[in-house]
């Protein structure tokens, strides 16, 4: 069975159509990269598969693990595993990054009737993994983003990522406004995130990110479908001839 | 924003303090005259020169008008339909012992989480801290005050006011409206002719006050006012940190509470007063409830000296109150730290008024006013720098937050300052829960009620950092389960 199950998906943003008719299919081990041009539908596929509110699923069927969760909330899609790293990542002021942290974790253990991590196991990895994606663990006393920088954010990400240990990780333009370091240290911390029980789909408008997480497969989108997919190769084309050869 | 976090404001929490204690009372019949202000200082048997007093305010409340400057609506007040006194029947000849207390009535305590009994709350049985020396107002009169003995060891008396008019007069009487004169205001003048129990507290010189204090208020009658007068005076040098709860039963009518709370803080004192009010509001239509109409003010007398008012107020269907601090002496420092959070049809109008008047005075002023549901929520504060206060400095940072489309925000900051050498800063914002916010707290599994719950208590942190540890906790709860009616 697919990990992720997307068939004929139509999706609205205040009553325009964008996703018109998209299939994808992610199976457990997999790392799916979807590119394609300014405006083709990538960032609302993202919004689409975890819910956002204001994202309307007019028709088709979207399959995690084999329930179609069209109809979730996206607490209960995260809970069954489904994880967004967002394009913008919000700051909520006054809540420290730990006890945003702590309070997922607890959420998730709880939805899934699994124990909740003790505070100092907790405490532990929270500060290793920030100690791995290169932050210094003071900031995980700071307001959640408060002040971070877009470097900064975007790792506060993919140490959620690997705290929270999704089965899907979609990754929305992570590499967006990073520089070569952090690029690398984003790269590596979703490569440590890959498993054979883990899929990721990594959206993105540039070829450099795929040197450092190489993709299984590439899809390009365009006008709310998946015109063309193809391996890692795919990318390369892309990068050298553009999208307008494809439509 | 869109209409999903509207959705989540819905109706009213459970409010857990709204049981009714079935209790045999002695109330005042309905109606407000002089043979009433006579009758309750009759009742404790109060000196002379208070009972003038009491019918002075009198005499001037009659002669004032209700104020209607507040950003608040509401039909008149019926004075002369609310009983001006109100206590247990087994209280009326006062309890010598906790043992001649109703039983019904330590139980009331203890579903509130309020301990009485002095081992037990050294035992910690009751959700309790044994540092908190408790002193209990039912209706119009004081129950019990606990830790009195371990009080007096360190000098600190802490009793109901009634007897401290008979235990320390020349103290009442030196202080007693010293800081809100009987005339200053139409509820404070009412308060001083009828006021019937409340606090006193007395710290002497250079005693640092061993536990905290803690006044405990309980409307419980039908029909009833709750007019309770509270005195600290920290001596020069002196430290107490005091908490004041409020809670009242479900009542399909408006109660009436007008309560005078005056600190008085000599050289090099220090009192930080926190309060923690969550009368009953009224259901999710705006009936019954609490109209919290309530003058407090703290005087620095001397040199250094130190206020420091933190409230959270969560209850009440109108709240009125502008705690103060009246910088007289040199260096001496004024602080206001408030969470306001109004949900359905309740409506707040709160701040403070900081009035410079020493030289090098500096005060402080940081306010979080949260509106969901319909309601309106506004803060109102006055920082005056007399020309007498060379160098004071104020800093002032107003920050609402809107949950839902249809409540209001409204900040009204008055700044009047006669002093060249003055430094006032202000800093205001606005915002609302973001679609963005929460969903970003969703996508990590948390649910939206718990969602909204962490980012206003995020908001509200730092006042809630100002209060004593015990009472933060409580006050993140209390935020969390009047926020959980808000999105139900």
């Amino acid at each position: 069975m697919s990990l992720l199950e997307v068939r004929g998906l139509h999706a609205t943003v205040d009553g325009k159509e964008i996703l018109k008719g998209l299939d994808l299919t992610v199976r457990a081990g997999e790392v799916h990269a979807v590119m394609g041009p300014n405006g083709s539908g990538k960032s609302t596929l993202a919004n689409v598969l975890a819910g956002r509110p204001g994202y309307t699923v007019t028709a088709g069927e979207v399959r995690l693990d084999g329930h179609n969760i069209v109809d979730w909330e996206p607490h209960v899609r995260a809970h069954a595993g489904m994880f967004l790293a967002f394009q913008y990542p919000v700051e909520i002021p006054g809540v420290s990054n730990m006890e945003f942290l702590k309070a997922s974790l607890d959420a998730q253990a709880f939805a899934r009737q699994a124990e909740q991590p003790g505070a100092a196991a907790f405490i532990k990895q929270a500060r290793e993994l920030a100690a791995s994606l290169d932050l210094n663990p003071e900031f995980l006393k700071r307001g959640v983003n408060e002040g971070f920088s877009g470097g900064e954010k975007k790792r506060n990400e993919i140490l959620q990522l690997l705290l929270l240990q999704p089965s899907l990780a979609i990754l929305d333009e992570t590499d967006s406004g990073l520089d070569i370091d952090a690029l690398q240290v984003v790269a590596q911390g979703v490569n440590r995130f890959r498993s054979a029980e883990t899929g990721v789909i990594l959206i993105t408008h540039y070829q450099r990110l795929l040197e450092y997480i190489v993709p299984d497969v590439v899809h390009v989108l365009a006008d709310g479908k998946i015109v063309q997919s193809g391996d890692k190769n795919l990318a390369l084309t892309l990068e050298e001839k553009g999208y307008a050869w494809l439509t | 924003m869109s209409e999903s976090v509207d959705d989540l404001v819905k109706s009213n929490a459970d409010y857990k303090a709204g049981f009714v204690t079935d209790i045999e009372s002695d109330t005042l019949p309905p109606g407000l005259d002089e043979s009433v202000v006579r009758f309750i200082s009759n009742k404790k048997a109060e000196p002379d020169w208070l009972t003038q007093w009491r019918l002075q305010a009198f005499d001037a409340w009659r002669e004032m008008d209700a104020p209607e400057w507040a950003h608040v609506q509401f039909p008149p007040v019926k004075f002369d339909e609310i009983s001006y006194y109100s206590a247990p029947k087994a209280l009326t000849d006062g309890p010598q012992s906790l043992d001649d207390v109703d039983p019904e009535l330590l139980r009331t305590y203890e579903k509130l989480g309020i301990p009485l009994h002095e081992q037990e709350a050294l035992a910690g049985v009751v959700q309790s801290n044994p540092n908190v020396a408790v002193d209990a107002v039912f209706d119009s009169v004081s129950i019990t005050t606990t830790f009195k003995d371990k009080l007096a060891e360190a000098g600190v008396v802490f009793c109901p006011i009634s007897e401290a008019v008979h235990s320390h007069p020349e103290l009442v009487q030196r202080y007693l409206g010293s800081v809100v004169p009987q005339k200053d205001n139409f509820y404070a003048a009412l308060n001083s002719a009828v006021f019937s129990d409340g606090s006193f507290v007395y710290i002497p010189k250079g005693v640092r006050c061993p536990m905290e204090l803690s006044t405990y208020f309980r409307i419980n009658e039908r029909n009833t006012g709750q007019f309770e007068r509270t005195l600290i005076v920290a001596d020069e040098g002196a430290h107490v940190s005091y908490l004041e709860g409020c809670t009242a039963p479900m009542r399909d009518e408006n109660q009436l509470h007008a309560a005078v709370v005056e600190l008085v803080a000599m050289e090099g004192a220090e009192i930080k007063y926190s309060t923690v009010q969550n009368w009953y509001p009224g259901d999710e239509n705006g009936k019954g409830g609490i109209y919290n109409f309530v003058t407090k003010r703290g005087l620095c007398a001397g040199a250094g000296a130190k206020i420091s008012w933190t409230q959270v107020e969560t209850g009440s269907a109108i709240t009125w109150k502008y705690p103060s601090v009246v910088l007289r002496g040199d260096d001496s420092v004024g602080e206001f730290y408030s969470v306001a959070l109004t949900g359905n049809v309740q409506q707040a109008d709160t701040g403070t008024k900081m009035i410079h008047m020493g030289r090098n005075t500096k005060s402080t002023i940081i306010s979080k006013g949260i509106s969901t549901g319909r309601s309106q929520n506004t803060y109102r504060g006055l920082v005056r720098i007399s020309p007498t206060a060379q160098n004071a400095r104020n800093f002032t940072q107003c920050d609402s937050m809107l949950i839902g489309n249809s409540c209001g925000a409204h900040t009204f900051p008055y700044i009047e300052n006669s002093n060249p050498s003055a430094t006032i800063e202000h800093e205001a914002t606005t915002s609302k829960v973001s679609e963005d916010q929460l969903f970003a707290c969703q996508q990590r599994g948390i649910d939206p009620e718990k969602a909204v719950s962490m980012i206003v208590n995020g908001f509200c942190k730092e006042v809630f950092k100002e209060l004593p540890m015990e009472f933060a906790v409580e006050a993140g709860k209390l935020l969390e389960v009047s926020l959980e009616g808000a999105v139900g």
